[in-house]
């Protein structure tokens, strides 16, 4: 690790004070970031802790009914908190790494990163959530830019993150066997106006969504509806742990027992 | 009723005390007065020309002490590699040089270019980053059997080629083998890859060297299974440093798994840097630099056959073998694949014909040796998967192909060079069977399909040879070294002693179960007995710790040594008693006279030793001290049957393990809690190889597979609860102790049974084709197995 110096404002304000500095960086959880910079393969002036701002943390319920998770919020605390109120949702923030990473990585840390592996991606994109920053609202829809890109503009923090709750709601995860990350990830949501399928792990552009697998559920929530389909190969990762072909193969056998097991 | 203590009981492991409580004292925990710390420069590209290393600007950085390179070794001796490979046409091996740092060429990713001595390893590693290289980089060369073909680009420039050698064993039988061959019913052939590992031993490797100018001693504190070995071949070969003037202590070593026996570049220079720059220096691997310099194991890519009569009776294996060295040669890397792989041919079988040919081949890639199993893994693999095939394709119970060809009459020579002095095959398949319910396999497979799962059954046995080994053979075989032990029993005034050994513990549990076997012999507590291990300048010249040996080698010479302690404490009981000494009896701690209710305690006996007032000096001297070397024999030849049950995901490919049983043959066992853990660890690893772990390379030469993300490591729960036993026991008739060895047996005979078990559902389930699947079987192999 180089050095670099340390901030940890308490205010939304202070924090975007702080990253607008010469080669400041945003620390959420650091479970990416802290292990990149500790191999030196990122280096950092300032590294700017957001872990210290009050209103950034938690999980409520607004008045639309929309579960709303301020951007600090560890996966631990989602899990916990809400699993009365999106079951879904929770169960997916509960299954991301171990405890040790599930007590420090942050909502809002791991969209931004918005690794082609992670869970959260898939949730956020899968149930058409609404991106809060310090100057704007992002669509799920919208946010996601390939991988580890994303339509975030530097020094803008993810602050909340506003999930409408659906009718029904499940996440299925293919491990990779050595990083236990996403092989394939498929969170799938029924809402009264459709179903939204989103895969994470699979495709060399990070989280998409699987829009011929939606039409089917949409039509059929049933696990046979998508036997007939057959995943875009075309885009997947390739590597030591699967081929295009075994990971578009899972998508659908993923997509499928989300169906089934939603609830 | 088990044993409370002694031989035989499970004592609580005393080591745990500090090892729990974070009391162990590790090499990583030495740091001394004055200490530098080396960062290593390492090469990123797999093979290349070093034209030029500028440390100008480097040198100049805060805190750098001193930056060495190549031309600093120039003059000083490589690190040398312990045992000599005869090929077929009779020539001796090639043999490279393997400098220090790197000189005219780099040739893998991780070999070390240049070396940064500082005040902090922040320094060190600020400083080895501003060193300027200039490499031109060529060629990888990578895949073995390209490595050996006319023209391939060559590791090595003053090598003929990339082949070390071409092994035959046994060259002179190989026309009978042939002919076998030609007169057999049915021939199974089976071309099958063993997989190459990453050892990962919990603690990196760390190296401290220490010198003082004013008495010229060198010291050395390494990570290391063999210290005294370390010792002899780094101050002999490498350094020039007389055994009286150099210090080697492996302290607290958190697991080796075999990576530890070597004698890395990094212990060679420490040492040489520490009395270059007069102060320690010390060297920390990180776990990235483990994956890229830690010997790595197996490597195999491997076509055997087996050729049967017309009543399956096994008459000939025939086998072909490219066994990778990496780039340079490790310590003990030639023998792996040969002494330590082909005796191994003949498993549990009495097949009469058996050819081996290994050709051993230079890679761009960290060099490869012994982990655990060594040689044997490779063996038991590919027999006991063709014999598997071979029941397949037959139409006939793999159970009893393997039964019907067991040896049964001991002891038993093998065509491959060995003699099984015990064993009992039968006897362990018969437990084995006890264990593992096969009449239910048929309602559990129904169960399992009704769940959409596809379940097999896999078995297979295993042989291998521990207790290496006997000096003079091995010499023969072309081992630079002898393979003895050694033991010093100091026993004290008071009674209490110490066992001062030449065997390394480094998880294994010596200190129990050694002072378990020397409390036993005399009748004392076990709490009386202290084992010291570990430091060349406090324990007898010994070999260290690894291929299963530490009990039946060094547990043999503490026997002995124990033996001559019991012997003169006898003579010193005897004038106490005034009886005469061959009718003097050691009992549960006390010296009587038979026949009479005269006695004298242990301490009584202890003290007069080192209090002489009324004691036989003019017969024999004060105190109770012995020194005993045991050289064994033979090896000792641990044997077992394993049984895997599997269900697999035909959607997904994944593979889970519902039931693992191991019944193993390890001859007398002394504390039985102890040796199923290192069964349980073995087979944590053997499953491990089959399922998960793979270290993989891409055509440049650069390690995919190097960090955790990609790497994988078994976890708990990848692994079943394990049915262990050991009770079908044949001790071994040539030590003392009647013991075989335990540390390998998990690893080396678990993953035939799990491959087997996977081949066997998917049979089951119509698979027809699938005969083998190469391991580790990840989901994605095992499902694109079953789209063909």
């Amino acid at each position: 690790m180089y050095n670099f110096e340390f901030s940890k404002p308490s205010t939304i304000a202070e924090a975007v004070a702080a990253l607008g500095q010469e080669e400041a960086q945003a620390l959420g959880g650091g479970q990416t970031l802290l292990p990149t910079m500790k191999q030196r393969l990122a280096q950092t002036e300032t590294l700017v802790s957001l872990n210290g701002i009050a209103e950034m943390q938690g999980v409520c319920v607004n008045d639309a009914g929309q579960v709303c998770i301020g951007g600090a919020t560890t996966h631990a605390t989602v899990a916990r908190e809400a699993a009365a109120h999106y079951p879904g949702l929770a169960s997916l923030a509960g299954r991301i790494g171990d405890p040790a990473v599930r007590n420090r990585g942050t909502i809002g840390g791991s969209l931004g990163n918005n690794d082609p592996s992670a869970c959260y991606p898939a949730a956020a994109l899968g149930a058409g959530a609404t991106i809060l920053t310090n100057t704007r609202e992002i669509a799920a829809d919208d946010f996601f830019d390939g991988m580890f890109t994303t339509a975030l503009n530097e020094g803008e923090i993810i602050t909340e993150v506003k999930f409408p709750v659906p009718q029904a709601s499940n996440y299925q995860k293919f491990v990779q066997p050595a990083s236990r990350f996403a092989l394939v990830g498929v969170f799938v949501c029924k809402f009264s106006d459709g179903v939204r399928v989103a895969v994470t792990g699979a495709s060399a552009d990070g989280v998409f969504r699987w829009s011929e697998a939606e039409a089917a559920l949409s039509s059929d929530f049933s696990k046979g509806a998508v036997d007939g389909l057959s995943a875009p190969s075309g885009d997947m990762i390739s590597d030591l742990h699967g081929t295009a072909e075994y990971r578009a193969h899972l998508v659908k056998v993923m997509t499928g027992r989300a169906a089934a097991a939603a609830s | 009723m088990p044993k409370d203590s002694g031989i035989g009981a499970s004592s609580k492991r005393r080591e745990d005390v500090r090892f729990l409580t974070g009391q162990g004292r590790y090499t990583d925990d030495i740091n001394l007065l004055g200490q530098a710390y080396v960062h290593f420069l390492r090469s990123d590209v797999a093979h290349g020309v070093l034209k030029n290393v500028d440390t100008s600007a480097a040198a100049a950085m805060p805190g750098v002490v001193r930056i060495f390179t190549g031309a600093d070794f120039e003059g000083v001796g490589g690190v040398p590699c312990g045992w000599q490979v005869t090929d077929k046409h009779g020539e001796p091996m090639q043999e490279p040089a393997h400098p220090i740092l790197a000189q005219g060429k780099v040739r893998y990713v991780g070999d070390a270019i240049a070396a940064v001595v500082a005040d902090s390893p922040e320094q060190a590693r600020d400083a080895a980053e501003a060193i300027m290289l200039d490499i031109d980089e060529l060629p990888a060369v990578v895949d073995m059997k390209a490595a050996v073909q006319d023209g391939a680009t060559k590791v090595h420039d003053d090598l003929t080629s990339n082949l070390c050698y071409d092994w035959g064993f046994v060259e002179e039988n190989k026309p009978a083998v042939d002919a076998a061959f030609e007169a057999a019913a049915h021939v199974t052939t089976l071309e099958l890859v063993n997989n190459r590992l990453s050892p990962n031993p919990m603690e990196p490797r760390v190296a401290v060297g220490d010198y003082a100018t004013g008495t010229d001693d060198s010291t050395l504190y390494t990570t290391s299974q063999n210290p005294h070995v370390i010792r002899l071949l780094m101050g002999a070969f490498v350094l020039g440093i007389p055994e009286h003037k150099l210090r080697v202590v492996a302290p607290d070593v958190g697991g080796g798994f075999g990576s530890k026996i070597f004698h890395y570049v990094e212990e060679a220079f420490v040492t040489f840097a520490a009395k270059q720059v007069k102060r320690p220096v010390k060297w920390t691997s990180s776990r990235s630099e483990a994956f890229i310099t830690d010997a790595h194991g197996r490597d195999h890519v491997t076509k055997i056959e087996l050729a049967l009569d017309a009543d399956n009776n096994f008459t000939g294996i025939r086998t072909e073998t490219y066994a990778n060295m990496g780039a340079y040669l490790s310590t003990f890397a030639p023998s792996i694949p040969t002494w330590l792989h082909g005796t191994l041919m003949a498993g549990n079988y009495k097949t009469p014909n058996i050819y081996v040919n290994v050709k051993a081949v230079f890679t761009n890639t960290v060099p490869v040796d012994a982990y655990r199993g060594a040689g044997r893994p490779e063996a038991t693999f590919q027999l006991e998967r063709v014999v598997d095939k071979a029941a397949r394709e037959l139409g006939v119970d793999p159970i009893e192909l393997r039964r019907q060809n067991f040896i049964t009459e001991f002891p038993y020579a093998t065509p491959v060079a060995v003699e099984y002095d015990t064993g009992d095959y039968e006897g362990t398949m018969t437990k084995l069977l006890e264990m593992i319910d096969r009449d239910g396999f048929e309602a559990r497979r129904a169960e399992s399909a009704a769940n959409g799962k596809l379940r097999g059954m896999g078995v297979n046995c295993y042989i291998e040879a521990c207790g290496i080994a006997p000096s003079a053979l091995v010499g023969q075989l072309g081992a630079r070294a002898g393979l003895y032990e050694s033991a010093t029993v100091r026993v004290n005034a008071t009674g209490g002693l110490v066992v001062m050994t030449g065997s390394h513990s480094h998880g294994q549990g010596h200190e129990t179960s050694f002072a378990q076997v020397v409390a036993d012999m005399i009748g004392i507590p076990e709490d009386q007995v202290e084992i010291v291990h570990g430091d060349t300048a406090n324990t007898p010249m010994g070999m260290g710790t690894y291929g299963s040996r530490s009990i039946a080698v060094g547990g043999s010479a503490m026997v002995r040594a124990t033996e001559k302690i019991i012997a003169k404490a006898k003579k010193i009981a005897a004038h106490l008693m005034e009886a005469a000494e061959g009718d003097i009896e050691l009992k549960d701690g006390a010296f009587s006279v038979a026949g009479t209710d005269k006695s004298v305690a242990w301490g009584d006996v202890t003290l007069a030793a080192y209090v002489p007032h009324n004691y036989p000096l003019e017969e024999i001297e004060p105190g109770l001290e012995e020194t005993a070397f045991y050289d064994p024999n033979n090896f000792t030849y641990p044997a077992g049957a394993y049984a895997c049950e599997v269900e697999i995901d035909p959607d997904t490919g994944k593979v889970e393990i519902m039931s693992f049983a191991a019944a193993d043959d390890f001859g007398n066992v002394i504390n039985p809690m102890i040796v199923e853990g290192q069964v349980h660890g073995g087979l944590a690893q053997g499953i491990g190889q089959a399922l998960l772990e793979n270290v993989s390379y891409d055509e440049n030469g650069q390690l995919l597979s190097a960090s955790y993300m990609d790497y994988t490591m078994p976890r708990a729960d990848d692994v079943p609860m394990f049915k262990v036993d050991h009770s079908s026991a044949t001790p071994c008739t040539h030590n003392p102790l009647g013991v075989k060895g335990c540390g390998e047996a998990g690893a080396i005979g678990s993953p035939p049974s799990v491959v087997n078990a996977v081949v066997d559902a998917l049979q089951r389930a119509g698979h027809t084709d699938v005969t083998h699947i190469d391991m580790p079987l990840t989901p994605a192999r095992v499902w694109s197995a079953m789209q063909n």
